[in-house]
Order: structure tokens, then C-alpha cells, then sequence
């Protein structure tokens, strides 16, 4: 059996709010392989939040294990926790997190910036990125002349171009249309199909039908964990849309 | 990230807000120009002092008689000629590190020609022109038969000589100094004013006893060789405060004074005096640069508030950064090297513009400056820890952000 590439036992997180301990995180125990693409759901409050930040190692657990592509990540911190996040995460927000007044490429360079490439190759491999989300020819507009799917794009790009380990996209939708919702999904299934793992948190059921499991937390627990034998076809629903209107 | 990245991206940073960063700045400018100036200013006047030390003629002592009381009536320094001609001659043959020139002093009517013009007449030795210093612009000095023989000669002054003579030669012309012709045989060089404002080219040197039996000649001088003054120099790297002591050892022991009884004349330390004054007018300069400081330290606080205040503008890029693999020490030096930017190119700004002032007082005001390479470095160097002080509490608020937290913000 393949090693599952995110390992979790027993996640805690615990909040101080004034006087209260507010429990975001009451244990939970989450296998993902290599190459699955889940979709964590949940009201508001539920944890699931949490749990992405825990995934995407922006915060630590108060107590216990995380281990990601075989390194046990629940016991890093600081600046090791940087490095982690820089080499094998990537992250796609809902409000895309793109720098203002700065060419899409360079946006697409920052963590490689940070990981110390040298200025030539991370050129290459920005632009190599945009390519591969369809905004080759878009790479020296700035966000602000970008409209929001192709920022989404951008940001997608981003997250690809250290090659993670993991996609974690926290609502990438939630900010777009409907018809680009459906684009930014079909470029994730897209990536996954080649064998790339995607973690997405929405509160959509409608961004949720596209991905082949399903974790629902509440309370801080995942109350339901199934499988999606049939996942929709994001670019087949695209068809349909464009057959329609 | 290198410095020549965290550079251009704060660069960046400060031109999105342009009027800002100008104004940020300004703080800085004004202080730097403000100190440069300052210093300049200062450095100028303690120039000056200098010059005028050099002019006097540095470990000059000055002998002066001594006070008389008439009817229980103390009138003061010079009122008795406690001091003679042979005190002089004693100083220079008992103390090898000192030079004395004994002088008599008074005011006459000179005429040549048709002009005239009221000078001062010094009776005293070659000795004089050693002692202050003075070099000849022509002509010569007193041969040793004028001193002794009472020669009817004279060396004149630059103010004399444009009064009196106007555009002749003077050498050898024949002047006449309370209706006794004198010969001019040499004039002196120019030498200024005396740190007390008075004009020293205005004056007349003749040989003391010409002075004393055909000039100045009064009741008051009854005894024969007495002189208002003695001009003392000691010889360069030597402490004129020992010397000081031999001289007064040695005029005390000459004129038979007790153990209890006090100096009989009044030995005066010029460098001393200039010393002083040279001392104050640095504690001014300094002064001045410190309160031109402050400012500096004003306008770091500008920088410290406009950080911070980015640093809240910007904490969702903050948390971008993180999330996509910042340091700790990345952020930091992002904003370090922010602040920095801004310190500096106001420093370099404020540099241009101090230097432009001093120069503008100068030409303006008449003022003299002395503007230095290491003030300038000095400024720069300030400015640049001004940008590190002020800049390093808004940095290292922005690296100990939480990522969650600075990317959830609003």
C-alpha cells in the first residue's frame, strides 16, 4: 500500500478566547492519498478552516500528529514551517492574495523568490506556469488589468510552480461567477488528472460534485467522509453551460 | 531574499504612495541639511578663532605694569611703570625658552605732506617682530645703532600707509611724529584685526629710546628705562604656563618683592585667553549640531509612524508572503530595508540641500563656513541609524505576524 501522502491522528486545536477555551479541533483522523482530489465542507465554524490552516502548516496543532509526505510537520515551527509551506504546499485563496501593482509574473515567482532560485530560472519556470493555466501571453499585466478568473489563474499558477506536494485552495470559487467558477474547477480536476493532490474547502455543494471525496466537519469533528465514485466533469458542465446560453 | 531584491521590491513599496514617502522624508532632509549646516556654521567660526590665534602669535605672554595707589586710590593695571627695559634684558638672558620685547605705547599726530593722521607709536626692539610674529612687506628692521643711539627711524603699518601715503612708496620718505621728522625705513604686513576688534595695522614702530626721549617723553617716565609692557613668546612646543611661572619668578625676584607681597605688574596668558574662547566657540558648534539633531530624531519618528503604518495597510500581503514561504528574517528585512530607503535617500536629499544652504549663508550672509567630508559622512551615517532604530520596531512587528491572522485580516 502506497503511503498516504497527509497522515493525521488525533488534531487539536484549541482557541483562548477571554476566560473560554474554544475547541476549533476535537481530534480528527484524516487519510489522504497521492493524487486525491477532496473537498472539506461545513458550516461556518465547524473547523474546517482549522483544519486547512493545520494542513497548509500556517499554524500548529495544540497537540497531536501531522505528517505530510512522510515528515512530521506537527513538530516544526517558525521558520521550518516556512520552509515546508514554500517547498510543498501550494496555496489558492479566495481573494487570489495577488500583489498589486506587480506583473503577473512576478507574482507567479514570489515563493520561488523565497526558496533562493536565481532570477533566470524562476523566470522560466513562472512563465512555464502561466502557460499551463492558458495566461502565457498575460504574464506583464498587472492584477489590477486581470479580471478575476484570470487572477485566479494567476494565483493557481503560483501555487504550481515550486511543484508541491499539495493544492490547497480555501473557496477558490467564492469570489467568481459562476461560468468561471467552473473554469477554475475544471483547471484543479484538470491538475489532478495528472497527479497532482488537491484539497479544497468550500461551503458550496455545487463546487463540492466535482471532487471524488467528500469530508464534512462539524464541531470540530469530520462527521461524514465519503467517497464520490462519479464526480462531475467540470469541463463537460462548462459545455453544457455555453450549450444552454 | 538578497538586498538588492528586498531593494527593488521597496522601491516599489514606496512609490505606490509617492506624496507619503516624499513627505516621510522630509523629516529627514530637513534634519540632516539642518545639521550640516550647523556644523558648517560652527566649523566656520571656530575657524576663525583659530585664525586669529595663529594671528596673535600662539604662547604669547603679556608683562603689564603694575597697579599704583595714590591717596588710598587703586588706579588700576599700567597706572605705575613697575616695568623696565632691563626686566626685557633679564628675560631674554636668564630664560632660553623666551623672547621679550619691552614696549612703550602712545598716541601722536603723524604728517606727510599735506596728510595727517592720528596713529599709535610703539617704542620697542627687533625682538617685536619675533615675538608677534610679524613679518616686513618691505624695507628693513632696526640696526642696532638706531636702537642705541635713539635713530630717528620708522616702521609703518598698512593702515598708515594707505592714510598717509595713499598710492607713494613710503620707504624712505620723511614723516614727522609730534614735529620730530622720522625716516620710514621698513612697512609691516598686514595683519588684521585683534580678536578685540581693534585695527593692529594702525600703528607706528619706532626704536624704544627714540620713543622715550622724542616721542612719548613725559614727568610720568621720570625713571629712565620704564615701559608700559612687555610682549613675552615662548618658544613653540613648550608649556607656556611653566614658562609663565619663570618669568614671574624672575621679575618678582628682580623687583625685591616679599614672599607675601603681591605682583607688582600683571602677566597676562594670550593662548590661554584664546584657548578659552576657541573652547567656547566648539561647545557651540556642538550645541548647535545637537539641537539641529533633534530634529533627525523627529523626523525618525516620521519614519517609525508611516512603518507601522504600513505595516497594518499591508498585513494581508504580509501573510501572502508567509503562506507562500517568507522567513522570518525576510519580512523583517523587507521593511528594515523599507525604512532604510527612505532614511537614506532623505539623508542624501538632506545633504544636497545643507550643503546648498551653507554655501548660500556664506555667499549671502557673509558668514565663513567650513563644510567637511566627514560631516557629511557623519550625516549619512546618522541617517542610516536613524533608519535602522526607527525602522527595526515596525519591522519586527510584521515578521511576528501570524500567518492565519495576517492573512484573515481586513
Amino acid at each position: 500500500m502506497p503511503e498516504n501522502l497527509i497522515h493525521t491522528r488525533e488534531l487539536v486545536k484549541t482557541y483562548r478566547v477571554g476566560d473560554n477555551d474554544i475547541r476549533a479541533l476535537a481530534g480528527v483522523s484524516v487519510d489522504i492519498a497521492r493524487g486525491e482530489f477532496t473537498c472539506v465542507m461545513g458550516p461556518s465554524g465547524s473547523g474546517k478552516s482549522t483544519f486547512m490552516n493545520m494542513l497548509g502548516c500556517l499554524d500548529r496543532p495544540s497537540s497531536g500528529e501531522y505528517v505530510l509526505g512522510g515528515r512530521r510537520v506537527s513538530e516544526l515551527q517558525g521558520d521550518e514551517l516556512a520552509e515546508v509551506r514554500n517547498r510543498n504546499i501550494g496555496f489558492v485563496f479566495q481573494t487570489f492574495n495577488l500583489l498589486a501593482r506587480t506583473a503577473a509574473v512576478e507574482n507567479v515567482e514570489l515563493p520561488l523568490v523565497y526558496a533562493g532560485v536565481p532570477l533566470r530560472e524562476r523566470r522560466r519556470r513562472a512563465l512555464e506556469m502561466l502557460a499551463l493555466v492558458g495566461l502565457a501571453e498575460r504574464a506583464d499585466h498587472q492584477p489590477a488589468q486581470l479580471s478575476g478568473g484570470q487572477q485566479q489563474r494567476v494565483a493557481i499558477a503560483r501555487a504550481l510552480v515550486t511543484q508541491p506536494l499539495l493544492i490547497l485552495a480555501d473557496e477558490p470559487t467564492g469570489a467568481l461567477d459562476s461560468h468561471t467558477s467552473l473554469e477554475i474547477m475544471a483547471l484543479l480536476q484538470d491538475l489532478n488528472l495528472r497527479g497532482m493532490t488537491v484539497v479544497l474547502v468550500t461551503h458550496e455543494a455545487d463546487v463540492a460534485r466535482f471532487a471524488r471525496r467528500l469530508l464534512r466537519f462539524r464541531d470540530g469533528h469530520v462527521v461524514e467522509d465519503e467517497a464520490n465514485a462519479r464526480p462531475e466533469d467540470a469541463q463537460a458542465a462548462l459545455a453544457t453551460q455555453k450549450a444552454a446560453a | 531574499m538578497n538586498v538588492l531584491g528586498l531593494l527593488r521590491v521597496a522601491l516599489r513599496a514606496l512609490a505606490v504612495n509617492k506624496l507619503r514617502s516624499a513627505l516621510t522624508m522630509l523629516g529627514i532632509i530637513i534634519g540632516v541639511a539642518a545639521v550640516i549646516v550647523m556644523i558648517a556654521v560652527g566649523g566656520g567660526a571656530q575657524a576663525r578663532v583659530e585664525e586669529q590665534i595663529r594671528a596673535l602669535g600662539s604662547n604669547l605672554l603679556l608683562i603689564l605694569s603694575g597697579a599704583r595707589t595714590q591717596s588710598g586710590v587703586r588706579l588700576g593695571v599700567g597706572s605705575n611703570y613697575t616695568l623696565s627695559e632691563d626686566d626685557a634684558i633679564a628675560i631674554n638672558r636668564e630664560i632660553p625658552e623666551a623672547i621679550a620685547a619691552p614696549a612703550l605705547r602712545g598716541g601722536a599726530q603723524v604728517i606727510w605732506g599735506n596728510s595727517n593722521w592720528a596713529t599709535q607709536i610703539y617704542g620697542t626692539t627687533n625682538h617685536y617682530f619675533d615675538v608677534r610674529q610679524w613679518q616686513l612687506a618691505d624695507g628693513r628692521v632696526f640696526e642696532p645703532a638706531e636702537l642705541s643711539g635713539a635713530g630717528k627711524v620708522c616702521i609703518v603699518g598698512q593702515t598708515v600707509v594707505r592714510q598717509l601715503f595713499a598710492d607713494a612708496n613710503p620707504i624712505g620718505q620723511v614723516i614727522r611724529i609730534k614735529r620730530v621728522p622720522f625716516t620710514v625705513i621698513g612697512v609691516l604686513e598686514n595683519k588684521g584685526q585683534s580678536m578685540m576688534g581693534t585695527d593692529q595695522d594702525d600703528i607706528i614702530v619706532v626704536p624704544i629710546a627714540t620713543a622715550r626721549g622724542r616721542v612719548l617723553g613725559s614727568a610720568n617716565l621720570a625713571k629712565q628705562r620704564a615701559v608700559s609692557t612687555i610682549w613675552v613668546k615662548v618658544a613653540d612646543d613648550l608649556d607656556t604656563k611653566a614658562v609663565e611661572e619663570q618669568v614671574r619668578a624672575l621679575l618678582r625676584q628682580r623687583h625685591r618683592l616679599q614672599a607675601d607681597a603681591e605682583d607688582d605688574f600683571s602677566l597676562r596668558n594670550l593662548a590661554e585667553i584664546m584657548a578659552a574662547r576657541e573652547a567656547s566657540s566648539r561647545v557651540l558648534a556642538l550645541l548647535l549640531a545637537a539641537v539641529a539633531s533633534v530634529s533627525l530624531v523627529v523626523g525618525g519618528i516620521g519614519i517609525m509612524n508611516i512603518m507601522l503604518v504600513s505595516v497594518t495597510e499591508r498585513t494581508r500581503e504580509i501573510g501572502l508572503r508567509m503562506a507562500v514561504g517568507a522567513r522570518t528574517r525576510d519580512i523583517l528585512g523587507q521593511f528594515l530595508v523599507e525604512a532604510v530607503t527612505l532614511s537614506l535617500i532623505g539623508g542624501l536629499a538632506g545633504i544636497a540641500i545643507g550643503v546648498g544652504a551653507a554655501v548660500a549663508i556664506a555667499q549671502v550672509a557673509g558668514w565663513r563656513i567650513l563644510l567637511s567630508p566627514e560631516s557629511v559622512l557623519l550625516a549619512v551615517a546618522f541617517a542610516f541609524a536613524i533608519g535602522v532604530f526607527f525602522g527595526f520596531y515596525p519591522a519586527r512587528k510584521a515578521a511576528n505576524l501570524n500567518p492565519v491572522e495576517a492573512l484573515r485580516f481586513e
